[in-house]
């Protein structure tokens, strides 16, 4: 989906507007060696604006605590989460008591062990796709806007055309032709989310490529390879990782629809997307613990990473007018 | 202007090649190839000669170019197969589910815009003030609630707990049966809505924010203007303009959007024929939909650009 609070949709929509490639910033000048060095004194710039924001602060508290709570927890609190033996039937959608603090779920599952075990499969999938689109698009983008003319038409008419269909009709028929597996999932994600870096690369590329340190490089015969992996793609280092952000979160959001609509990981896995589907008919039973506490965590993470990449955006175009 | 427009057409029409491609490729992703497509459509008891058959008479033995060539063909002559589950034209069905779909993406954007213009403005009014952060929390909230969860409660509270509305979207076959049961309407085009409406007011506040510090707005001020007269006449009509792109560039996630609040409150449009489709490994009609999902988008975000160009003359001679 197309993620309204981030730079990606500025960018977007300066494309759209055919202001594409200029740079939204004045001043975006990059250090004068042209390799991006010198982070040591900038990271305690970036940090010292980012830490002022008491909401960053309190998400990267909450992202924490879920990691932790997801992939520590469940050697704290243990529960039976693969080949289960019903011994009674109090132990099918139990309330919450103090043997299974949220209740158990119509297989007799741990509505807290399920929120772990979830959890851990909902941040791995949406890390892992969030990195893999990241630096396929990344790389796309800086050598569409690098190498120009016909290619860079071709290889962003291929963006164009797969950012043109709806996301989650295109991935739902491809995991049911292919049936969905662990890393069929985290590829399905990251078709999805690479465009989006690869359009803001693309464009970051067309202003960095003009550099004088890029031209000096070529001079001094240096090649489009090394112009592009040494020299353009750290320079864009900050919309890389502020894009990155927002697209672990939108992978949250997108994992979970694609979870809730049926092509979730096969069971006994489970994530956050699928609790919420498996709990639905339930709830309307009363049996709230099965999908609030599942909601809630998708809510709160996906939150804690729109913050976390809007207090990172501000950091980084903070360190671009300080030089 | 019309050089502005003959461009744009031609990128949409290459767009709609390219979904062409993106349909083929799906046809032929099948493991074991069109052979097990054939398998799964015939069932398991068809023999080969039968499947040989099929093959033949869709077309699927000839050349990949061929194919290829058929297929687009079919495309731009709306021919999208058969639905063999259903025993209808995948073509009928959509053309039945279509205005279902347009009516809930259309009343949904309606109360997008008419909300989430405004809201915008209000906390442009009221920046930095308490009011401002509690809705840009709130909208944060809203941002990241995925939308059948969103549905979900909804039904819990307005329908199960308080009986205000219904649980489900109205089923009848007409528009104007649907549009009369109004009430059950509501909480549908309230799930698909939210998302939106916290994003878009996001977005028009800082449009807002941005139009404000133009020249333009300085020298309105300086002339004497009113207050409000600079806000509403001179920086509003600008800040408008970006979110008419910005509406084009949501439409695909707007159509995702539907195929997610149509599952949750079974509104019979076409992006519950897609789910049931999926489930019952309908193949033609699953890639049929997403055919007409993509070609409307495409059209839709092709008339949002020329609306921008009308309503800004800069972007003509770009």
């Amino acid at each position: 989906m197309i993620p309204l609070t981030g730079d990606a949709t500025t960018t977007l929509i300066a494309e759209a507007q055919g202001t594409g490639g200029e740079p939204l910033l004045p001043g975006t000048e990059v250090t004068e060696a042209g390799e991006a060095g010198g982070i040591g004194g900038l990271g305690k710039i970036i940090w010292r604006v980012f830490s002022e924001n008491k909401l960053a602060l309190v998400s990267v508290g909450v992202v924490v605590f879920m990691l932790l709570f997801c992939f520590v927890g469940p050697h704290i609190y243990h529960t039976d989460q693969t080949d289960l033996v019903i011994t009674s039937v109090g132990q099918v959608l139990a309330h919450p008591s103090a043997q299974n603090l949220l209740g158990t779920d119509p297989n007799g599952y741990d509505t807290v062990g399920r929120l772990m075990v979830g959890g851990a499969t909902a941040l791995e999938i949406a890390l892992l796709a969030a990195g893999i689109a990241t630096i396929f698009g990344v790389f796309f983008g800086a050598v569409s806007g690098y190498a120009g003319g016909v290619v860079d038409a071709i290889m962003m008419r291929i963006v164009d055309t797969v950012l043109s269909i709806p996301t989650l009709f295109l991935l739902i028929v491809i995991a049911a032709i292919l049936h969905p597996s662990f890393w069929l999932i985290v590829f399905i994600v990251a078709l999805a989310a690479w465009l989006v870096p690869a359009r803001l690369i693309r464009g970051e590329t067309l202003t960095l490529r003009t550099r004088e340190y890029v031209q000096a490089v070529r001079a001094m015969g240096g090649g489009g390879g090394r112009i592009v992996v040494r020299h353009i793609i750290p320079n864009a280092v900050g919309t890389i990782i502020v894009n990155a952000t927002f697209q672990i979160a939108d992978a949250i959001g997108l994992l979970a629809a694609l979870g809730f609509l049926g092509f979730g990981v096969p069971p006994p896995a489970t994530s956050w997307g699928q609790m919420l589907s498996d709990g639905v008919s339930y709830a309307q039973n009363g049996d709230w613990w099965l999908i609030y506490p599942a909601g809630v965590c998708i809510i709160l993470v996906t939150v804690s990473f729109n913050y976390i990449g809007d207090a990172l955006r501000d950091a980084f175009e903070v360190r671009l007018q300080r030089r | 202007m019309i050089g502005y427009l003959i461009r744009r057409v031609v990128q949409a029409v290459i767009v709609i090649i390219g979904v062409c491609a993106i349909t083929f490729i799906l046809y032929h992703l099948f493991p074991g190839g069109v052979n097990s497509e054939a398998r799964i459509i015939l069932g398991p008891r068809a023999t080969q000669p039968q499947l040989n058959a099929f093959l033949a008479a869709n077309g699927l033995n000839r050349p990949i170019w061929t194919q290829f060539a058929i297929l687009v063909g079919h495309v731009f002559t709306f021919n999208l197969g058969y639905s063999y589950k259903l025993n209808e034209p995948v073509a009928t069905i959509v053309l039945q589910k279509l205005p279902k779909t347009v009516l809930l993406l259309g009343l949904s954007t309606l109360l997008t815009v008419i909300v989430a213009i405004p809201l915008g403005i209000f906390q442009v009014l009221r920046r930095n003030k308490p009011s401002d952060y509690a809705l840009t929390t709130l909208s944060f909230v809203f941002y990241a609630t995925p939308t059948f969860f969103l549905g979900i409660v909804l039904i819990e509270l307005f329908a199960i707990h308080w009986h205000i509305f219904p649980p489900e979207a109205p089923q009848s076959a007409s528009i104007g049966q649907i549009l009369a049961d109004w009430r059950a309407l509501v909480l549908p085009v309230f799930t698909l809505a939210a998302v939106y409406i916290a994003g878009f007011s996001r977005y028009m506040r800082s449009s807002m924010m941005e139009a404000l510090t133009e020249d333009y707005v300085r020298t309105a001020r300086a002339k004497g203007l009113s207050t409000r007269r600079v806000n509403y006449v001179h920086a509003l009509r600008n800040a408008l303009i970006p979110i008419i792109t910005l509406l084009g560039l949501t439409l695909p996630a707007i159509v995702s959007g539907a195929l997610i609040t149509e599952s949750v409150f079974n509104y019979p449009g076409m992006g519950l024929a897609f789910f049931n489709a999926a489930s019952q490994n309908d193949f033609p009609l699953l890639i049929g939909t997403v055919v007409v999902a993509a070609m409307a988008t495409v059209v839709g975000s092709l008339l949002a650009d020329i609306l921008y160009a009308v309503l800004d003359p800069r972007i003509r001679y770009v």
